[in-house]
């Protein structure tokens, strides 16, 4: 039976993990490698790298960093954030990550999404949306939820996969950060029209929260950063909960 | 000395961090000689198949890994790359196995992606692993089940997710990204 997947996202700043964290026996809490065997050692299906740095010459450090996370990390990774050009992929995956993500890049130029898949499998390409819900609709926002750029959610999902998009990582901006739990909504309407697995992120608070994503969508993943870095939620007895929930879970 | 085979499919170095974590020495090669004076030989690989066939028939490296004696690992595209047909840019592949590759249909997600658990398992490239163990997998195309396979899995329907002929294993899923499980498989192999 395929499980479904728990992933944490760790945000990185110059090489660096930041958002507070709370675990105790973590020795370096801002070392993403050390943060990483963390959430691996407490079942962790997948692990998301999300690059906040805003300096180009910063973000060379990302390649050094991914190298190290590659060599020893030994379940699946995804790095986003700032990703641009075929070149960036080709530097990433050639350093070892087995996907990447693209979110602003992917609704400027729609064409980044074939190139990658064209040269790297499907596979390897996860398209990132960030979503609101406005008067007009589920609105896909760009620049980190600053710019509203397409009318509609569902119809960007479905181009996406068009494109060769393997994945689609679902953000809802209105739930994000707020512990309120994951927009079931839109993940549900996304989920039913594409064929390729969804990952729902934000507004993850509580077990319960992953329970009914899972329950009321047919998602593939959910996908929280706070929610874990600051130890409200341990992944191993969240992962208990969801068994006894009968959800399929590794 | 094992030697993974480098080719136009991503995911190579994987498979050697894998090997470094475990503390076995090993080189990424194309080189026939190499490759056959290797102890074992891993033939990784995520990517297109027809390309991929293509590439093994340019540079002679096909005829190269139908004829390795030593132990050989084929990983994903590498399992998929030693049956006989793919329907992926109908490609005809090395015939080791006497099966067949297929699209999935579309009744689920397609790829199938994530950690999945097994059917049925035998032989000892999985000794100390059970059917409720989870291994990566991350696919599109699938074996179907043959008198080579030795495990199964199910997603939209049952396939291969290992065989073995002789000297030759393949795995569909990575043992290379499935924590503590792909690494006993990986050991396993590595102590045939």
């Amino acid at each position: 039976m395929l499980k479904k997947r728990i992933i944490p996202c760790l945000d990185i700043l110059n090489g660096r993990t930041v958002k507070g964290v709370n675990f105790v026996n973590l020795k370096d809490a801002g070392d993403p490698v050390e943060l990483a065997k963390t959430y691996i050692e407490r079942g962790a299906d997948e692990l998301v790298f999300l690059d906040i740095t805003a300096t180009i010459e910063n973000r060379k450090a990302l390649t050094g960093l991914v190298e190290k996370i590659a060599a020893q990390i030994n379940i699946p990774f995804t790095v986003g954030g700032g990703i641009n050009s075929v070149e960036d992929v080709e530097n990433l995956i050639k350093a070892g990550a087995d996907k990447i993500s693209i979110n602003s890049s992917a609704v400027r130029q729609p064409g980044l999404i074939s190139e990658i898949a064209s040269k790297f499998g499907s596979q390897c390409v996860v398209v990132a949306i960030d979503t609101k819900k406005t008067d007009a609709g589920w609105e896909v926002f760009i620049n980190g939820g600053r710019t509203p750029m397409l009318p509609d959610t569902v119809a960007w999902a479905i181009e996406a996969q068009k494109l060769g998009a393997g994945e689609i990582l679902l953000t809802s901006m209105d739930r994000d950060g707020t512990k309120d739990g994951f927009a079931t909504y839109i993940t549900a309407a996304v989920s039913r029209s594409v064929s390729i697995p969804v990952i729902a992120s934000g507004g993850a608070g509580t077990m319960q929260h992953f329970r009914d994503v899972f329950f009321n969508t047919d998602c593939s993943a959910a996908l929280a950063a706070g929610t874990f870095h600051f130890g409200l939620i341990d992944i191993r007895e969240l992962k208990n909960y969801l068994r006894n929930e009968n959800i399929d879970i590794r | 000395m094992i030697a993974i085979v480098k080719y136009n499919a991503g995911n190579i170095k994987s498979v050697q961090n894998a090997l470094d974590r475990l503390g076995f020495e090993s080189v990424i090669t194309n080189d026939p000689k190499e490759m056959k004076k290797a102890d074992k030989v891993i033939f990784p690989g995520v990517g297109e198949a027809g390309s991929a066939m293509q590439f093994l028939k340019e540079k002679h490296i096909d005829k190269t890994i139908t004829a390795l004696e030593q132990p050989v690992l084929g990983i994903c595209l590498g399992l998929q790359l030693l049956c006989r047909h793919t329907e992926e840019s109908d490609t005809e592949c090395l015939g080791i196995f006497d099966t067949n590759v297929k699209r999935f249909p579309p009744a689920g997600k397609i790829p199938h992606v994530g950690w999945n658990s097994f059917m049925s398992l035998h032989g000892n490239l999985f000794s100390g692993i059970s059917l409720n163990d989870d291994v990566y997998y991350v696919h599109s195309y699938y074996a179907e089940i043959s008198p080579h396979t030795t495990a199964t899995c199910e997603y939209i329907l049952p396939f291969s997710a290992s065989m073995n002929r002789d000297n030759f294993y393949a795995t569909q899923f990575h043992p290379e990204k499935s924590c503590g499980t792909g690494e006993k498989i990986l050991l396993n192999f590595l102590q045939l």
